[in-house]
């Protein structure tokens, strides 16, 4: 039963989440890319919804969610627990970023764009879910080696 | 070139910290696209967890196919990329995220707004070398990659 809510819930977040991209602007690559291009004519919009999701965000949390057990539809709240600034991470955004600057997109408006029909979008999400499984593979083939050598 | 659009992008920004906290209020869940969908591919996950996730990615992309018919100009690009450049920034952005633990919307929204010092370090790490990036294809480039 909690499970449909769930799904139902969830669909109805990435309606919202794609209506919020939409209008901030973050389905228009040029618009990102001028956001990223602090020593050009910059276009500091961006600022503008990363600030205004983050506040919304944060008062949600250390407001509401810090003061329940459980989720109002599900048994747990499935946080991030680590606190550790670690080299993938870094390495993982560093080419997240550079990614983000050559393409325009991150993957909430490259998915919100793809009913544009555009060859490009299509092009770049295909591109995406083959590093995102490319990551996959080597994450299991290394868990494999890690389990037989004990390094890591 | 583009236009400064604070009042519009504040609110787009307020209503995706909505729905990231729809989810963590409902679901318990980080409004992170990156795992969201990454999981999705991952052998490993299971059936209970794939049913969210896809309604997640259905409500992004159908809304998405709406908008762009009600408003094309809102999916205009005026930068211009070969499909060399596009496939490496996808392939960039995929393998990136996942290494990383996170995209604009896990580190940069959910991340933030939870006060994690990873995701500050994540999204300091990717503004940078996004920065870099833009810099050295406009520089270097001409604007055209």
């Amino acid at each position: 039963m909690n499970e449909r809510k769930q799904v139902v819930l969830a669909g109805l977040s990435g309606v919202i989440f794609s209506i919020g991209l939409v209008l901030a602007g973050m389905t228009r690559p040029g618009k990102v890319v001028a956001f990223l291009d602090f020593f050009g004519d910059w276009d500091p919009s961006l600022a503008f919804v990363m600030g205004g999701a983050a506040t919304v965000y944060l008062l949600t949390f250390q407001g509401l969610a810090k003061k329940r057990d459980t989720p109002l539809v599900a048994p747990v709240f499935h946080l991030p627990t680590r606190k550790d600034i670690d080299v993938p991470l870094i390495v993982g955004g560093g080419l997240f970023g550079i990614g983000w600057g050559l393409g325009g997109f991150c993957p909430g408006p490259a998915l919100s764009s793809l009913g544009t029909g555009s060859f490009d979008v299509a092009t770049f999400v295909v591109a995406m879910f083959a590093g995102m499984g490319l990551r996959s593979i080597l994450k299991r083939r290394s868990a494999v080696h890690d389990g037989s050598t004990q390094t890591a | 070139m583009e236009s400064f659009t604070p009042i519009a992008s504040l609110i787009g920004g307020i209503l995706i910290g909505i729905s990231s906290a729809l989810l963590l209020m409902f679901n318990g869940r980080i409004a992170g696209i990156s795992g969201i969908t990454g999981a999705l591919i991952e052998p490993s996950t299971g059936a209970g967890e794939r049913g969210w996730r896809i309604a997640f990615v259905l409500g992004l992309v159908v809304t998405g196919f709406i908008a762009a018919i009600v408003s094309p100009t809102a999916f205009e690009s005026t930068i211009d990329r070969s499909t060399v450049a596009i496939v490496l920034a996808g392939l960039a952005v995929g393998f990136g995220t996942r290494t990383g633990s996170g995209c604009t919307s896990g580190h940069g929204v959910c991340g933030l707004g939870r006060l994690s010092g990873r995701s500050l370090a994540a999204v300091l790490t990717f503004i940078t070398t996004g920065a870099i990036t833009v810099f050295v294809v406009r520089t270097v480039f001409g604007g055209s990659v």
